[in-house]
């Protein structure tokens, strides 16, 4: 019960860096790799302000707009120096790492002391010195649910149209006489946003800020957005922003249940076979005929 | 008007394969006027009309419109009052958004796109006006994403999007050339209407000479970056398929072709 509890948890939180993962790999058509840096850039600005103090509830939308800064500087290397969108991100996600060594201070810092979103003199207050197991999950939901309604009611927006229409078709951004390089780079801020939150959360969540959570969570969000998509093909019905919280815990559960029979160690390799696996299942078998006919 | 001064433009600058496609080429399109251009491949017709759009630079000489020197204006800038469809029927919607959605989008060019809906309910009813008049039965299928419709399907809404907002200069670039000759016929029709109801100023490049014969009230046949033929009015009313056929002709045995 335990292990399921964590999976779900660890699941919706990374559900956050797959909805931005979905904003920049599905709408745009863009391999953002920026993701590798702006989530624990949420992670260390969340940190160093909870140390200096901050109210931890505060942390979540200042992550919000630290990573939006990121994907904007992204959106503008590829977008004004015609820099390749793969080496635009991993641009990024290289200078990122001194600037969250610089953020955080060092490369772990612990918040165990500290009063973070999951426990803090207000949750003491309502709930007693306990605080029960429900109320992180609860709390958890909330900035997921948030997260992904106020992402739904913003693509149905005119501006949020645009947004779709850049990866479908750029060509028609252009013919309604808007720059669709600006319409990219504000992808991108929304996108490492959602990231930059999700790395706040979990830095919360784990109480501790250390600088290797970024590697391979492009992965995680990558794994997490097609398991989702490959799960609802058949059910339109079920958004998409919804389907990549599905994938997010279904791959985290894959990735604890085989952490069980492995040493932990090879979390990394289990998290980059698994996501192969994952690629290869979900390939279009059709296509895949062609391609090799 | 739009003008076109002493356009200069090269291909491949500097390299063996250096090609001069216009040198010195002028041309002036009054407003209210429907040019078809004509010419074979390589001609420079395409390579015309994205220059007017701003999709490709020009080496010198200068662009007006009504005066004003939007040489170096960018394409996306241009577009607020050029409306421009493709030769690609995939070019001028959006595949994976419906055909409300598209509309909805078309309906605001020229506009902010800020954090109001996306569709307004209350044009809905402007829009099925608007695709009932394809005699398509689009209206019925708002909710359909474009990318099931089929190519003749999405050509017709590109025209339709593409006008839908008022604009000075309408811009074919073989916009019948990937349709079936029923379809085609149809899109043509509309064309001719759209442009009479709107009073568009017209530029209409395509390879089928009955349509060029046909419709507007200028036609232009461009050899090698130069205009070799340019009829208009009661001329251009004169002119016969076989006419330009032989003229076609003609220049395909100078060029040894």
């Amino acid at each position: 019960m335990d292990f399921i509890l964590t999976a779900v948890e660890q699941g919706l939180i990374y559900g956050i860096l797959a909805l931005g993962v979905y904003i920049t790999y599905k709408i745009l058509d863009f391999p953002d790799l920026t993701v590798d840096g702006s989530f624990p850039l949420g992670a260390a600005v969340t940190a160093s302000l909870i140390t200096k103090g901050m109210n931890p509830y505060l942390t979540i939308p200042i992550s919000f707009l630290a990573g939006a800064a990121a994907g904007i500087c992204t959106g503008l290397i590829h977008v004004k120096c015609k820099v390749r969108d793969l080496l635009s991100g991993i641009i990024m996600m290289t200078a990122l790492y001194t600037v969250n060594l610089e953020i955080a201070g060092t490369n772990n810092v612990p918040l165990f002391s500290r009063q973070t979103m999951f426990k803090n003199d207000m949750l003491t207050q309502l709930f007693g010195d306990t605080v029960p197991d429900y109320v992180k999950i609860v709390l958890i939901l909330a900035v997921v649910l948030i997260s992904k309604i106020l992402l739904d009611l913003y693509l149905k927006t005119k501006s949020g149209y645009l947004l779709r229409a850049v990866g479908d078709n750029d060509n028609l951004v252009t013919s309604l006489a808007k720059d669709k390089g600006n319409v990219k780079i504000l992808g991108l801020a929304i996108a490492n946003g959602l990231v930059a939150l999700s790395g706040c959360v979990f830095c919360q969540e784990q109480r501790v800020f250390d600088i290797s959570t970024g590697t391979g969570s492009m992965v995680i969000g990558l794994a997490s957005v097609i398991i989702g998509m490959a799960l609802f093909k058949k059910l339109p019905k079920v958004k998409a922003t919804t389907a990549v919280f599905v994938g997010s815990i279904l791959y985290k559960a894959c990735v604890a249940l085989a952490i069980k029979f492995f040493n932990p160690q090879a979390m990394k390799l289990i998290t980059a076979v698994l996501f192969l696996a994952i690629l290869i299942v979900s390939m279009d078998r059709k296509k895949k005929v062609k391609h090799y006919a | 008007m739009l003008e076109l001064k002493h356009i200069e433009k090269y291909y491949n600058p500097g390299t063996v394969n250096e090609m001069c496609l216009f040198q010195d080429f002028n041309l002036t399109i009054e407003k209210g006027q429907f040019v078809s251009v004509i010419g074979s491949n390589g001609s420079g017709k395409t390579s015309m009309l994205n220059l007017i759009c701003g999709s490709i630079d020009l080496d010198g000489g200068k662009i007006l419109i009504d005066g004003e020197d939007i040489t170096r204006e960018k394409e996306y800038k241009r577009l607020k009052r050029i409306g421009r469809v493709y030769q690609n029927p995939a070019m001028g919607t959006c595949p994976n958004m419906t055909i409300l959605e598209n509309m909805a989008m078309a309906d605001n060019k020229g506009k902010f796109f800020g954090l109001s809906r996306g569709t307004n309910k209350e044009r809905i009813s402007y829009y099925k006006e608007c695709l009932s008049q394809l005699n398509l039965g689009l209206e019925d299928k708002l909710n359909v994403k474009v990318g099931s419709l089929s190519g003749g399907q999405r050509q017709a809404m590109s025209l339709v999007m593409s006008t839908m907002t008022p604009i000075d200069f309408l811009i074919l670039d073989e916009h019948t050339a990937a349709l079936d000759p029923k379809t085609a016929e149809r899109i043509m029709e509309l064309t001719g209407k759209i442009v009479e109801e709107k009073k568009l100023t017209t530029i209409m490049v395509t390879h089928n000479l009955r349509y060029a014969v046909e419709y507007g009230d200028r036609l232009l046949m461009m050899h090698e970056g130069k205009a070799v033929i340019d009829v208009a009015g009661e001329e251009k009313k004169k002119v016969q398929v076989d006419q330009i056929l032989e003229r076609f002709n003609q220049i395909s045995i100078e060029c040894g072709n």
